[in-house]
C-alpha cells in the first residue's frame, strides 16, 4: 500500500537501522531535506486509485517570478468527495487551489509547468477558454467577498454574466442556491437589500451560494471559515457536509479538526511539495509518515 | 510641531472664514434699501442720496482754505480734535443725466446740517441709473391729475404695475416673437443661399450647359420664388407685431411723472422707464424687506441692463450652470475611460509611468494656456472645419468657428481632466482584489468584471473626482474669455427655438461677469457691491452643484460600501 521511494530517503540520511533514534531522525531529515531543496515523491494511499478523478494534476510546478512555490505536484481529486489540503502557512495550498481555476493568471509574474486536467479537458493547454473553464468551477475565498450589489444579484451573478434574462430561471436559481447554501431562511425577506449588510458568516454562505449557482463541476474553497466565529464555522461545515456527494470539493484548511470532520481525503503539503495524500480517516489515525503525524498532532515546527 | 501644524490650520481657517464672511456680509447688504440723507454743506450745496460707505482720511490744508471763512475755523478745530483726520461719507446722488456723476463725497467738517427729507423717492430706471427726487406732478394724457407728493405717489403706484406689465409684454414680443421671425427668416435665407451655392458648384464642376447645373439652377429659382413669398409673409407678421408694440407704447406714454431734484431741477419721465421706485424715508421695515427681496428676485431672474451694473444676472447663472454640466458630461466619461485604461489594461511600465506623470503635470499648466489651446484647436481648427462642412452657407460668418459654450465646456473639460483621472485611478486601485477575483472566479470576463464590479464599487471615488472637477471648472475664468464667455450674450444657449440647444452660442458666465463688473464698469462705485453679490452667488452655485454631487455620492456609497464585517 505504501509507495515510498525509501532508497532516496535512506540515501539522504546517514543513520543505520541499529541506531535507536534512527526513525525519528530519518523522518525529520525528510522535511529538512525538502527545506534544503530536495524533492520526494508523495506518499499516496491506494484507496484513491479506485476513485474516479475529476481533477488530475500532473507534475505541476509554479513560480512567482524566480521563486518556486509548487514543486512537481501530482494528485487526483476524486469525484463527489471532499478533499482537504492541509499544511503549514506558505506551503502553497492557496497557490495550488488558485491554479485549478487559473486565477493565478491574474498575477503577472506567475509561470507554470506541468499539466492539470478537469476530466479529460486540459486546463493549461494553449487556446483554452479560461472563462468557460472558470464557469465549470465555483470558488469560495478565504475572506467573504460579496459584490457591492443586492443579495439576489450576488447569487445570480454567474448567470447574469452569461446573459440569462429569464426572471423565472433567475428566481429559481437564486432560491435553490440560497437553500443549498443554507441561507434562504435568513435572506429570503431581504433579497433585494445590499449583500454588504449581511454578517460575515452570512456573507460567506452567500459566496457559497454564488459558487454553486451555476452548478459547477467542482467547488474550490480556500479556508472558507478562517474569518468566521465557531457558530458560523459550524454552519459552513454542515453545508459542506450537505454538498458532499453532489459536488466535488477541494478545500484548504488550517484547522485539523475541520479537515478531519468534513473531508473524505486529505493531502498534506509542505513547502510546495505534496507529502502525503490519503483517506482522511486513515491519514489522521495512522499516517504513513512521521512528519504528517507530527503536523496533525500539532507537534510540528 | 503640533502647535505649528495646528497654528497653520487655524490661520488657514481664519483666512477662509474671513473671506467668506466678507463676501457674505457685503454681498447680502447690496440690495438693502438705505435711507436718503440730505447734507447741507457750509458752501451752500445740498447733497442728497443714499449713504453707501464712509472712510477716514487726512484732508490737505489747502482743502480747508477753499471753505467759506467762517467755516474754516470750525473745520480746523474739528480736525485738530481728531489728530488731523476727517470722516467722509460717500453719497449715491444719482441723477446722472443732470449733474454727470453718480456719487459724491461729503466730509464731516463741511457739513452744516443733515436731514432726512420726507418725500424723496428713489427711482431705479432702465437707463441713466437711479434718480432721486420729490414727486411734484402726475399727468395722464397731458393733463395734470395730481400735484402734491402724496397724491402723485398714489397715482404712480396705481398705474405703475400695469405699465410695467405692458412693458414686459412689449419686451416679450420684441425678443420672442420677433426673434422667432428673424430666426425663420434667417433659415429661409440660408436655405436659399445653400441652393445658390449648389448651383454655382454645379456650374463650376459640370459647365453652364450641363444637366446638373440646369437642375440646380431650377431648384435655386424655385427656392428664390418660395423665399420671396415667405419673405412677404414674414414682413406681414413683422408689421403686425410692430403695430402691437406701438399700441402698447402709446398706452404707456399716456402717463408721465414729474420730479424735482434737490437743486430745484425738474424732470419728467415715462413710467415704463422706471423699474422700481420707493419713497425711501417712509418705508417701514416690512417695506424695506419687500424692496430687498424684489431686488434679489430681479437679480436672480432678470437680464442685465446698464452695461451689466444693474438688473439681473440670470443669463450668467444659466451659462455657468449649463457650461459646468456640459463640462462634466464630457470630462467624466473621458477621464474615467483614460483612468480605466491606465489602471486596468495598460501593462505597468515606463510608458505608463511617463503618461501618469504627464497627466499629473497637466494639472499644473496655467489655465490661460488651456484657453489659448481651446481657441486654436477647438474654435479655429475643429469649429472651422465644422463650419466648412456643415455651415458653408453662413460663411464668412462663423457658426462653430468662434468661441461658444461647447468649446468653453470642452476647454474646461481638458483643464479638469487630470483631476478626474487621478481620482478615478485612486478609486479603481481601492477596489479590493478579492472582489475582482470573486468575479473572475465566477467566470466573468475582464470587461464584465470592470463594468459590473469595479466601476460600481469605484463610483463614489469617481464622483469625488467629478466634484473636484466641477469646483475647479465652475470657478475658472481666464480661459473662458478666449473661448466664448462674453460680456453680454444676446441669447441663451438653450431656448424654445428648434433645435433648442445651441451649443455654438457664446454665453455669459458669473466669473467673467465679476471680472467685467469689477474692472470694466464705468460706474465702478455702483459696481463694487454688485461684485460682492455676484461673487456670493457664484460661491453659492458652486456649493450647490457640489452639494448635489456629494448627496449623489453618499447615496451611492451607502449602496456599495456599507459592510457589516
Ligand atoms: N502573488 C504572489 N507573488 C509572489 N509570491 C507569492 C504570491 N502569492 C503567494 N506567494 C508565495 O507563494 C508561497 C505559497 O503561498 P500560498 O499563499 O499558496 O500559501 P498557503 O499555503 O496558502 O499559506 P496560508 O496557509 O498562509 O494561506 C508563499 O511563499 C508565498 O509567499
Ligand atoms: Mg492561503
Amino acid at each position: 500500500m505504501v509507495t515510498t521511494d525509501t532508497t532516496r530517503v535512506t540515501n539522504g540520511s546517514n543513520g543505520t537501522a541499529a541506531d535507536p533514534g534512527y526513525a525519528e531522525r530519518k523522518n525529520r531529515g525528510r522535511l529538512q531535506e525538502i527545506a534544503a531543496g530536495k524533492w520526494f515523491p508523495p506518499v499516496v494511499d491506494h484507496q484513491l486509485e479506485r476513485e474516479e478523478p475529476v481533477l488530475t494534476v500532473k507534475n505541476f510546478c509554479l513560480w512567482y517570478g524566480k521563486a518556486q512555490a509548487l514543486f512537481d505536484v501530482s494528485m487526483k481529486v476524486p469525484k463527489s468527495k471532499v478533499t482537504a489540503l492541509i499544511g503549514p502557512s506558505g506551503c502553497g495550498k492557496s497557490t495550488l487551489l488558485r491554479s485549478v481555476n487559473r486565477l493565478n493568471d491574474l498575477v503577472d509574474s506567475v509561470r507554470i509547468s506541468g499539466e492539470m486536467n478537469l476530466y479529460e479537458d486540459s486546463i493549461y493547454a494553449k487556446g483554452v477558454d479560461v472563462i468557460e473553464l472558470r464557469k465549470r468551477m465555483g470558488m469560495v475565498a478565504q475572506k467573504p467577498n460579496p459584490f457591492p450589489m443586492s443579495i439576489y444579484e450576488n447569487v445570480i451573478y454567474p448567470l447574469r454574466i452569461d446573459g440569462v434574462r429569464d426572471r423565472r430561471i433567475l428566481d429559481e436559481v437564486c432560491e435553490t442556491s440560497l437553500r443549498g447554501a443554507a441561507l434562504w431562511d435568513e435572506a429570503k425577506d431581504r433579497l433585494h437589500q445590499s449583500a454588504l449588510g449581511l454578517s460575515g458568516g452570512q456573507q460567506q454562505r452567500l459566496c457559497v451560494a454564488r459558487a454553486i449557482a451555476s452548478e459547477p463541476e467542482m467547488l474550490l474553497m480556500d479556508e472558507p471559515c478562517s474569518a468566521l466565529d465557531p457558530i458560523a464555522t459550524g454552519k459552513i461545515e454542515d453545508l459542506i457536509d450537505q454538498l458532499r456527494g453532489e459536488y466535488t470539493i477541494l478545500i484548504v484548511t488550517h484547522n485539523m479538526q475541520q479537515a478531519a470532520r468534513v473531508s473524505d481525503y486529505t493531502a498534506f503539503m509542505y513547502l510546495g511539495q505534496l507529502v502525503e495524500y490519503g483517506a482522511t480517516a486513515s491519514l489522521f489515525k495512522k499516517p504513513q509518515l512521521k512528519e504528517t503525524e507530527d503536523y496533525i498532532s500539532g507537534r510540528f515546527g | 510641531m503640533v502647535w505649528l501644524a495646528g497654528g497653520m490650520l487655524a490661520l488657514c481657517s481664519v483666512m477662509i472664514i474671513a473671506l467668506i464672511l466678507l463676501v457674505v456680509v457685503r454681498g447680502m447688504a447690496t440690495f438693502w434699501p438705505g435711507a436718503i440723507a440730505s447734507y447741507h454743506t457750509v458752501d451752500g450745496q445740498i447733497v442728497t442720496g443714499e449713504v453707501t460707505r464712509s472712510s477716514t482720511y487726512e484732508p490737505r490744508p489747502e482743502l480747508i482754505d477753499t471753505l467759506p471763512p467762517e467755516a474754516q475755523e470750525r473745520a480746523r478745530q474739528l480736525l485738530a480734535a481728531n489728530d488731523g483726520l476727517a470722516e467722509r461719507v460717500l453719497v449715491r446722488t444719482g441723477n446722472y443725466e443732470l449733474d454727470n456723476s453718480h456719487f459724491a463725497w461729503v466730509s464731516n467738517y463741511t457739513i452744516e446740517r443733515m436731514e432726512k427729507p420726507e418725500w424723496f423717492v428713489v427711482m431705479e430706471r432702465l437707463t441713466w441709473g437711479r434718480f432721486y427726487g420729490v414727486p411734484t406732478a402726475f399727468y395722464v394724457d397731458g393733463e395734470l391729475v395730481a400735484d402734491t407728493p402724496a397724491d402723485v405717489w398714489r397715482e404712480f403706484e396705481r398705474h405703475h404695475g400695469d405699465i410695467r406689465k405692458r412693458w414686459q409684454q412689449r419686451r416679450t414680443l420684441e425678443s420672442k416673437a420677433i426673434g422667432r421671425i428673424n430666426h425663420q427668416q434667417e433659415s429661409a435665407r440660408l436655405e436659399l443661399r445653400g441652393a445658390e451655392i449648389a448651383a454655382q458648384q454645379a456650374r463650376l464642376n459640370h459647365g453652364v450647359r450641363s444637366e446638373q447645373y440646369l437642375q440646380a439652377q431650377a431648384v435655386f429659382e424655385r427656392q428664390q420664388q418660395r423665399f420671396n413669398q415667405v419673405e412677404a409673409e414674414f414682413e406681414r407678421r413683422y408689421a403686425d407685431i410692430r403695430e402691437e408694440i406701438v399700441a402698447l407704447n402709446q398706452e404707456n406714454e399716456r402717463y408721465q411723472i414729474r420730479l424735482m431734484t434737490v437743486n430745484g431741477q425738474e424732470k419728467s419721465m415715462g413710467m415704463a422707464e422706471v423699474v422700481r421706485a420707493y419713497p425711501a424715508n417712509q418705508l417701514s421695515l416690512l417695506g424695506r424687506i419687500g424692496v430687498y427681496l424684489d431686488r434679489w428676485q430681479e437679480f436672480l431672474l432678470d437680464d442685465p441692463r446698464e452695461a451689466n451694473s444693474e438688473g439681473g444676472v440670470f443669463p450668467a447663472i444659466f451659462g455657468t450652470v449649463v457650461m459646468t454640466l456640459i463640462m462634466v458630461v464630457f470630462v467624466v466619461p473621458f477621464g474615467v475611460l483614460a483612468a480605466l485604461y491606465l489602471r486596468e489594461y495598460a501593462k505597468a511600465g515606463p510608458l505608463v509611468s511617463v503618461i501618469r506623470i504627464a497627466v499629473n503635470n497637466l494639472a499644473g499648466v496655467p489655465s490661460i494656456v488651456y484657453g489659448v489651446f481651446g481657441l486654436g484647436f477647438f474654435c479655429y481648427l475643429v469649429g472651422g472645419s465644422i463650419d466648412q462642412l456643415f455651415f458653408s452657407e453662413k460663411l464668412p460668418n462663423p457658426t462653430f468657428g468662434t468661441g461658444g459654450i461647447l468649446w468653453a465646456s470642452l476647454t474646461l473639460a481638458l483643464l479638469t481632466l487630470p483631476v478626474v483621472i487621478v481620482a478615478t485611478e485612486e478609486a479603481l486601485a481601492a477596489v479590493p482584489g478579492s472582489m475582482r477575483e470573486g468575479s473572475y472566479a465566477s467566470g466573468a470576463s475582464k470587461w464584465q468584471t470592470i463594468q459590473r464590479i469595479v466601476l460600481p464599487r469605484a463610483m463614489p471615488g469617481i464622483m469625488t473626482g467629478m466634484i473636484l472637477a466641477m469646483a475647479r471648472g465652475a470657478g475658472e475664468v481666464a480661459p473662458l474669455m478666449l473661448v466664448g464667455a462674453v460680456k453680454l450674450a444676446p441669447e441663451l444657449p438653450i431656448d424654445s427655438i428648434a433645435p433648442f440647444v445651441h451649443l455654438e452660442r457664446s454665453f455669459m458666465h458669473l466669473g467673467f461677469h465679476i471680472y467685467d463688473l469689477g474692472f470694466q464698469s464705468q460706474n465702478s462705485e455702483a459696481a463694487i457691491p454688485m461684485v460682492f453679490t455676484t461673487t456670493l452667488l457664484l460661491i453659492l452655485i458652486i456649493t450647490l452643484l457640489n452639494v448635489g454631487a456629494i448627496w449623489l455620492r453618499n447615496r451611492l456609497r451607502r449602496k456599495f460600501v456599507v459592510s457589516a464585517v
